[in-house]
């Protein structure tokens, strides 16, 4: 047995994990589809003295598509999420990404809320709820509230949510524009690994091609993902040639801090940031305008 | 220091099976170390190369990166339960010897699940969705086509039924 000892508890609704890290929250830690935590455990990153187990709460586990935005809970495994064709349809931008996240194994047990929770900075769903502005209903023994991305993610592995809190589920933005196109991509040493650099764009245009809402953001290249409102919306009202959108993506790229380490330099991850931004803004650009 | 125990009960390849565990004995050391299943490989044991993947509830997952006593009210498939009751050999696995797909066989039953699997979904899979299917198993022979190989021609003699 690799990990530290630990008091393990089967939670069977989110009032019981609540009341659960109400007593041991500073000591605890939730375990959802386990893909991150429990390696993490195995080499001893963390030793948490209490693990709460949400899997078997099944309230936790539903895609609702709804108007504005689909609602995913928190524990709704990555699979799921992935072979739903109405939420593709609504949010194409999170099925894009699923592809990229692990692998099939890991994508049968991880979940939505448990990758966003984890908050790695190279991670695929947290860049998407960045790039989206998704929001994160969190809830304690109080009661609950709304997070942005923009505040839940607040550096590499760490989150705004308190010790006390459960992440229930997701709240998705969906944009109305008819012609809205989406691409994601990234750089990994194999696919299925963690990504060096990624990269996710979402654009809608009006029938004459022209930009009515950008978003766009970069994963790996910070301390948390990162998504870039103001250079985005400096491309509504242009037709996003090429010239423009290579600007938006290196004035992007400079803004990026990203690391070094042994797979990639800082300076290199710069430069994908800025490669790749365009890449997938391109890409989305003629998703968008293909739509008929 | 004694640890707390929990019931974990579970159906092992059509098997009730049950035990007293400390929460952190993984699946994967619970199937080998007191099931005797030792089908079922330990590789990497964070969850990177997919030599211990087992079916939980069909569907393939890595037995390293669950605790044994979340498995509890579930039905595990392991390697030994992809055989034929007379435990003769089942298509695919046949088909893993016909093309040279074991090679040194560390990493094949983790293949045979994640490939099994795939093939319950998909009778008639591409060479695209095959390699997708087996992409979080790492063969570090890296005869990764005869593989690849053993899958179509299983697909094939499977459907040809």
């Amino acid at each position: 047995m690799k990990p530290a000892p630990f008091e393990y508890s089967r939670a069977t609704s989110t009032v019981e994990a609540c009341e659960l890290l109400r007593r041991h929250g500073d000591e605890a830690k939730i375990l959802a589809g386990g893909q991150s935590l429990v390696p993490m455990m195995a080499m001893r990153l963390v030793r948490p003295a209490w693990l709460i187990d949400i899997n078997e709460i099944s309230a936790l586990k539903f895609v609702n598509i709804e108007k504005d935005a689909v609602r995913v809970g928190a524990c709704t495994r990555q699979c799921t999420v992935e072979r739903d064709q109405a939420l593709a349809v609504r949010v194409p931008l999170l099925a894009q990404a699923l592809a990229w996240v692990g692998h099939v194994q890991t994508r049968n047990r991880g979940t939505i809320g448990g990758s966003l929770a984890h908050a790695d900075p190279c991670a695929e769903l947290p860049l998407v709820a960045q790039v989206l502005g998704a929001r994160m209903l969190l809830r304690s023994a109080k009661g609950t509230r709304l997070v942005e991305a923009e505040k839940f993610f607040s550096g590499p592995m760490a989150t705004s949510a308190r010790s006390d809190e459960c992440l229930e589920e997701i709240q998705w933005p969906a944009w109305s524009w008819r012609h809205t196109g989406s691409a994601f991509t990234e750089i990994s040493v194999r696919h299925g690994d963690f990504a060096m650099v990624a990269a996710a764009a979402q654009i809608a245009v009006d029938g004459d091609g022209r930009c009515v809402r950008a978003a766009f953001g970069m994963g790996g290249a910070g301390g948390t993902p990162l998504a870039f409102p103001k250079i985005a919306a400096r491309l509504v009202g242009t037709r996003l040639d090429d010239e423009v959108v290579k600007d938006a993506a290196h004035a992007a790229a400079a803004e990026t801090e990203p690391g070094s380490d042994l797979h990639a330099s800082a300076e290199y991850r710069r430069h994908l940031a800025g490669v790749l931004a365009a890449r997938v803004l391109r890409e989305a650009r003629e998703r968008a305008r293909s739509v008929r | 220091m004694s640890e707390t125990l929990h019931t974990v009960s579970v159906e092992v390849n059509g098997k009730p099976r049950s035990a007293q565990v400390p929460a952190r004995l993984s699946l994967v050391d619970w199937l080998r170390e007191d099931l005797w299943l030792t089908g079922t490989h330990i590789g990497c044991e964070h969850g990177i190369c997919g030599a211990c993947s087992v079916m939980l509830d069909g569907e393939p997952v890595r037995s390293c990166l669950m605790y044994a006593v979340q498995a509890h009210g579930h039905r595990i498939t392991t390697v030994e339960g992809l055989a034929k009751p007379d435990g003769s050999l089942s298509v695919l696995q046949d088909s893993f010897c016909e093309t040279h797909g074991l090679q040194c066989g560390y990493c094949t039953p983790g293949m045979l699940i994640a490939s099994q699997a795939l093939l319950n979904s998909n009778p008639n899979p591409t060479e695209e969705q095959i390699r997708d299917a087996i992409g979080g198993n790492l063969c570090r022979c890296t005869g990764y086509q005869q593989i690849v190989e053993a899958v179509q021609l299983a697909a094939e003699r499977m459907r040809a039924r």
